[in-house]
């Protein structure tokens, strides 16, 4: 069965392969993002050393490293599933051996796995030669950075499960998947790290999934976090992956029950 | 053993009902009002192993609903229902390895990739062997003429195409049961013809048990020992389609052609005081209708002779017509208006009288297809104008869908 799933991440794979022409506006989107960023960064901090917690170089390398790392655990998971539950393709997913939602997920896995071959790693290459960029040098830094964008796409392809199920019960739950769009890109700290929030604001925070998802890998990668702070960041992301798994079934098993499906 | 048993059968929705005009729909966003709907009413029915039996009704009847249940696509909402020894929706994912499905109005090819990478995808989901897989889909190649099919991409097969190859994906794994949900629909008629013809096929070899839904009583004539007809949710006829045309065709029509001009009211006189009644179309030809009480010799014996009768056919009363007329009716209990002697149809179920209707609910579907997968993953305007890499391809599959 394992074999099974794994070929979903291959097929998928090969999909996004075969229509590859368009996935080369998106470098240059992801760049002038980047761009932008890096040059409003460089201007709030003017002559200041440290804000935040970061230094000027770090700040620039957390937003390219952010962003790139974004490429890889984005996927719109919720949308497919929402289209599928609203034109009423999931009837076919419930006739088959498997469980639908970790197919979509390693499908979503596929997605990534192309975006980082493909966009994120030649990415990384022209974004360095652009910005000077302040790359550790640590070897274990690069290792880790990997591990917890791996647990960036757990939390965030959870996330999208969730907000995708939502279509069994409201009709159109674009809304929703919108709100949750800007509230990811808004609160997991792509846009502005976590630490540049006010405490009140930060407390709150770090009690919620998404700093997991874009905070924590680029805090690690840039070298604000340092030794027993990266384990513990490791720690949060696990526990949030876990976590994330019982609302996941529950909501699930509710659906089962309220499933029709439309168009007969 | 019984393939499938089904008692006392229910699922009701539960739908937003929309009130009229703004504000009503101001309303709605805060109180949302719901209405249940019983789409399928406690039905209760047993098919064995080996039958192939169609399941008939009109739009909104229920079949669909019936099928995604025994299908384990839907919970039912009180009832028991067992499917080759399984409770469908409990033990979905080891049950659907014993079932194959093909719903006419979906694809469950993949769209994107080749028919044989589906194939191949889908042999590792049901974790077929690989020699299992080959002699099987040798046979189907053979039998549904896939042949130059099998390296195409979905999204380029016509129709007829797609559904011999839909019939494929859904027997890799050998199911001992089969679900046809309007399995011919759309299709021309040598497709169908074809379709048929596998599917007897399918039935005598393999012993496979057939349930199916169709529109096409040809399909019912020329697949099924037993039909189900289904009315707003609960089981108006089950049984042979031999004993429903006998049951219900009240009759049959003798249609003459005269070689030289008759006067109709001549024809009256000649059958005074037989229950018979003519229609006379001109003076040269006239239809003459017969109660099944009624021996045709009889009738025959005061006509002939006495009329200067050129040809003669007889016609019985079409399935199409009497399923129109059961429809109608909304109850396969024959009217008591029909002959004596045939008041009741064993395995009738009393429709008594009719529930509020409950149209609208899972059937009446527009005849277009969606393909399963992957190609579902559309990308909204909204993505394509932020240019996640690798995105917008998936809504030009759509639109070429």
């Amino acid at each position: 069965m394992a074999s099974a799933y794994l070929e979903f991440i291959r097929i998928r794979f090969l999909t996004m392969l075969a229509y590859r022409v368009n996935y080369y506006s998106g470098i240059v989107i992801y760049s002038l993002n980047i761009g932008v960023y890096y040059f409003l960064w460089k201007a709030i901090y003017g002559d200041a050393s440290q804000l935040g917690g970061f230094s000027a170089a770090q700040i620039t390398t957390y937003v390219a490293v952010s962003w790139m790392a974004r490429s890889f655990y984005f996927n719109n998971l919720d949308r497919e599933i929402a289209n599928e539950i609203r034109d009423g393709s999931v009837a076919i997913q419930m006739v088959r051996p498997y469980s639908y939602l970790l197919v979509k997920f390693m499908q979503g896995f596929g997605e990534g796995l192309f975006r980082l071959v493909m966009f994120m790693l030649p990415g990384l290459v022209v974004v360095m030669l652009l910005f000077p960029l302040d790359l550790p040098e640590e070897p274990w830094r690069w290792a880790v950075f990997f591990l917890m964008i791996l647990f960036s796409f757990l939390i965030n392809s959870q996330i999208n499960l969730l907000t995708g199920m939502i279509a069994f019960w409201l009709e159109n739950n674009q809304g929703v998947m919108s709100f949750k769009r800007v509230l990811v890109d808004l609160l997991s700290g792509v846009v502005l790290p976590i630490s540049f929030f006010p405490g009140w604001a930060r407390t709150v925070l770090e009690w919620l999934p998404f700093q997991a998802i874009a905070y924590l890998p680029g805090s690690a990668f840039t070298g604000t976090l340092n030794g027993s702070e990266v384990a513990y960041a490791i720690g949060v992301q696990a526990a949030w992956s876990l976590a994330l798994i019982l609302p996941i079934m529950l909501m699930w098993r509710a659906a089962r029950r309220r499933m029709f499906v439309q168009g007969g | 053993m019984a393939a499938i048993e089904v008692e006392r059968l229910r699922k009701t929705f539960r739908v937003p009902e929309h009130r009229e005009s703004l504000r009503g729909a101001l309303m709605d966003l805060f109180l949302r009002r719901y209405k249940e709907i019983v789409a399928v009413r406690d039905i209760s029915f047993r098919i064995p192993e080996g039958e192939i039996c169609g399941y008939i009704g009109e739009n909104g009847a229920g079949k669909s609903t019936t099928i995604k249940m025994l299908a384990g696509i839907l919970v039912p909402t009180s009832g028991r229902v067992e499917v080759a020894g399984y409770v469908p929706w409990r033990d979905r994912e080891t049950f659907v390895r014993r079932i194959g499905v093909v719903f006419g109005q979906r694809s469950q090819l993949w769209w994107d990739i080749g028919v044989i990478e589906s194939f191949r995808l889908l042999r590792k989901v049901y974790r077929v062997s690989e020699t299992d897989f080959r002699r099987r889909l040798d046979e189907l190649t053979e039998t549904l003429q896939l042949g130059d099919l099998l390296h195409r991409p979905v999204r380029k097969l016509s129709l007829g195409q797609r559904m011999r190859c839909e019939l494929a994906a859904a027997l890799l794994h050998n199911p001992s049961i089969l679900f046809l949900d309007e399995p011919t629909i759309g299709l021309d008629i040598v497709v169908k013809t074809q379709i048929r013809e596998f599917l007897k096929k399918l039935n005598r070899e393999h012993g496979t048990t057939i349930l199916l839904t169709t529109h096409d009583l040809q399909d019912i004539e020329a697949l099924c020992s037993r039909v189900i007809m289904l009315d707003e949710g609960m089981i108006i006829y089950d049984g042979s389609l031999e004993e429903l045309k006998e049951r219900w065709s009240r009759g049959r029509e003798i249609r003459f052609r005269f070689s030289e001009p008759v006067e109709p009211s001549g024809l009256a006189a000649l059958t005074d005081g037989l229950p018979v009644r003519w229609t006379a179309a001109d003076e040269e030809s006239a239809r003459l209708w017969v109660p099944r009480e009624i021996q045709v010799a009889d009738v025959l014996a005061r006509l002939v002779g006495a009329l200067p009768i050129l040809d003669m056919s007889f016609k019985e009363t079409g399935t199409d017509e009497i399923v129109r007329a059961i429809y109608q009716s909304g109850s396969a209990s024959v009217p008591a208006a029909g002959p004596a002697g045939n008041a009741s149809v064993p395995g009738v179920e009393a429709a008594g009288g009719k529930p509020v209707p409950a149209a609208g609910t899972a059937e009446a579907a527009p005849v277009s297809v969606k393909a399963a997968g992957d190609a579902a993953a559309s990308a909204g305007p909204e993505e394509a104008a932020e240019g996640e890499p690798g995105e917008e391809k998936r809504t030009e599959a759509q639109v070429r869908g």
